[in-house]
């Protein structure tokens, strides 16, 4: 039997991931409620009605990393619990496109999340208009997603078949995560300053694209060894 | 035979820190700034060097357990995780008593290498809560492993990031230390730094020590047929050198 091309698994996993969640809705209603919920929180928590600046970007990317931790946890469910893992083990595809497929994934449920989540919080919390800063914040929201989906696509895998995979998924991939918060909202901040004074610290975008490769390659080099049984 | 060795290795590790104590209180001089104070530098630095490179050996470590599938890698791994962990405690509070002494506050954001040195501890803190997490002692030290990769990869480039943001690029309030100390200062950093890294391989090589003979000693019970054995093993953290039959 001959080995299928990569790409043509990927597609495949990706598209029954993507199926999964528009048949069921399970993930994505919940992150757009939690992104809405959590602002409104910090609306409350630091009794601020408008946001800029440094705060601003703070409590945004605050909210999407918290949000991503939700589908993060997830992620592998079906695979861990109904046998996707064992379905994929036996067939001839590489292993590395299994890690891939949910790369993507996480990819768009962090995008789907943004296309609520960004618009609410423009329309909530932040007190400058996003109109002018909004190509460069796609541009830094593409990163830094890139950063979050690496390190949850194999933090989630390390996570899924011990016993309390819901706390250990949120204390494995946050201090991960870290270095990805500084330099999103270090990019952001600039974004959202009222008079859109200071310029994207260009020099944190490229450290955090460097992060976001030397991941991909620890997290392809060892996907591996966790999908051994 | 995991003791070999052992007895020398532990004379000249409390010789060599014997003799840093010595020479930190007798013939250092008192810093013009910090007073005596400062000298607290000399357990804090080399503790805190020696933390991190412990880490990034025991992810080197791992990398020989997923190569060899030898458990006896991981159970290297583990004790040089555990040992290091123990160190970066004693790191965090040296680095908060300097902290409250120099600058007049328990901690500061605004120094790198006390903040990147917190994420490095969060991150490994969950080493042994994931251990615990599986069962099978298999995948217990193959996903272990895994980790101790990950994370031993994670501290330099941490590192290098934290020093890299732009929040902290005013000049370092500790520039005075890294670069041009006095003579004698730079002569017991040395010392300090000899004495705590022989302090660290001589506790890791006790411990695996103890780790072996304890494996062969239940290894001959069983061989004995004692009651004890009967007893169910508890679900554990630490790797046994057990499950792999008679290769300890």
């Amino acid at each position: 039997m001959s080995t299928p091309r990569t790409s043509s698994v990927v597609r495949a996993l990706l598209e029954a991931q993507l199926r999964l969640e528009l048949r069921t809705f399970e993930s994505l209603p919940a992150m757009w409620l939690f992104s809405v919920t959590a602002f409104v929180l910090f609306h409350f928590g630091l009794n601020e009605d408008s946001l800029s600046g440094n705060l601003a970007s703070g409590v945004l990317w605050v909210t999407l990393l918290l949000a991503a931790m939700l589908v993060i946890n997830r992620l592998y469910l079906a695979d861990a619990e109904q046998g996707g893992f064992d379905g994929f083990l036996l067939s001839p595809a590489d292993r590395g496109s299994l890690l891939i497929a949910k790369v993507l994934t996480l990819l768009f449920y962090l995008a789907a999340v943004e296309l609520v989540a960004v618009p609410a919080f423009a329309l909530l919390l932040l007190e400058p208009s996003l109109g002018q800063a909004l190509p460069e914040l796609l541009g830094v929201l593409a990163l830094g997603d890139l950063g979050i989906a690496v390190i949850g696509a194999l933090v989630g895998a390390l996570a899924i078949r011990t016993q309390s995979r819901d706390l250990l998924g949120p204390m494995l991939s946050l201090p991960l995560l870290v270095p990805v918060l500084l330099c999103v909202a270090g990019a952001t901040a600039p974004l959202f300053d009222p008079t859109h004074a200071g310029a994207i610290p260009l020099r944190l975008l490229v450290t955090l694209a460097l992060y976001d490769a030397v991941f991909g390659l620890i997290a392809f080099a060892l996907f591996d060894f966790l999908l051994e049984d | 035979m995991y003791g070999k060795g052992l007895r020398p290795l532990s004379a000249i590790t409390v010789a060599a820190v014997a003799l840093t104590l010595a020479a930190v209180f007798f013939w250092a001089p008192n810093d013009a700034y910090l007073g005596f104070l400062q000298k607290i530098f000399y357990v804090h630095v080399p503790l805190a060097i020696v933390t991190l490179g412990g880490f990034v050996a025991a992810g080197l470590m791992a990398i020989g357990h997923l190569r060899t599938r030898d458990p006896r890698w991981d159970m290297r791994s583990y004790v040089a995780i555990h040992l290091s962990l123990i160190f970066g405690i004693g790191v965090l509070i040296t680095g908060s008593i300097w902290a409250r002494g120099a600058w007049g506050h328990w901690w500061v954001w605004n120094e790198p290498t006390l903040v990147s040195f917190l994420l490095v501890m969060l991150l490994y803190a969950t080493y042994q809560p994931l251990r615990f997490a599986i069962e099978d002692p298999e995948r217990q030290a193959r996903y272990a492993s895994v980790f101790a990769i990950t994370a031993g990869a994670f501290v330099p480039i941490n590192f290098l990031i934290v020093r890299l943001a732009p929040a902290y690029v005013h000049p370092r309030t500790l520039d005075n230390i890294s670069g041009n100390l006095p003579g004698r200062m730079q002569v017991v950093f040395y010392l300090a730094m000899i004495s705590t890294t022989l302090l660290w391989i001589t506790l890791w090589k006790f411990e695996m020590t103890a780790k072996h003979v304890a494996a062969q000693l239940r290894q001959l019970r069983r061989l004995l047929g004692d009651e004890d054995d009967d007893v169910p093993a508890r679900r554990s953290a630490a790797p046994s050198l057990t499950h792999a039959g008679s290769a300890g």
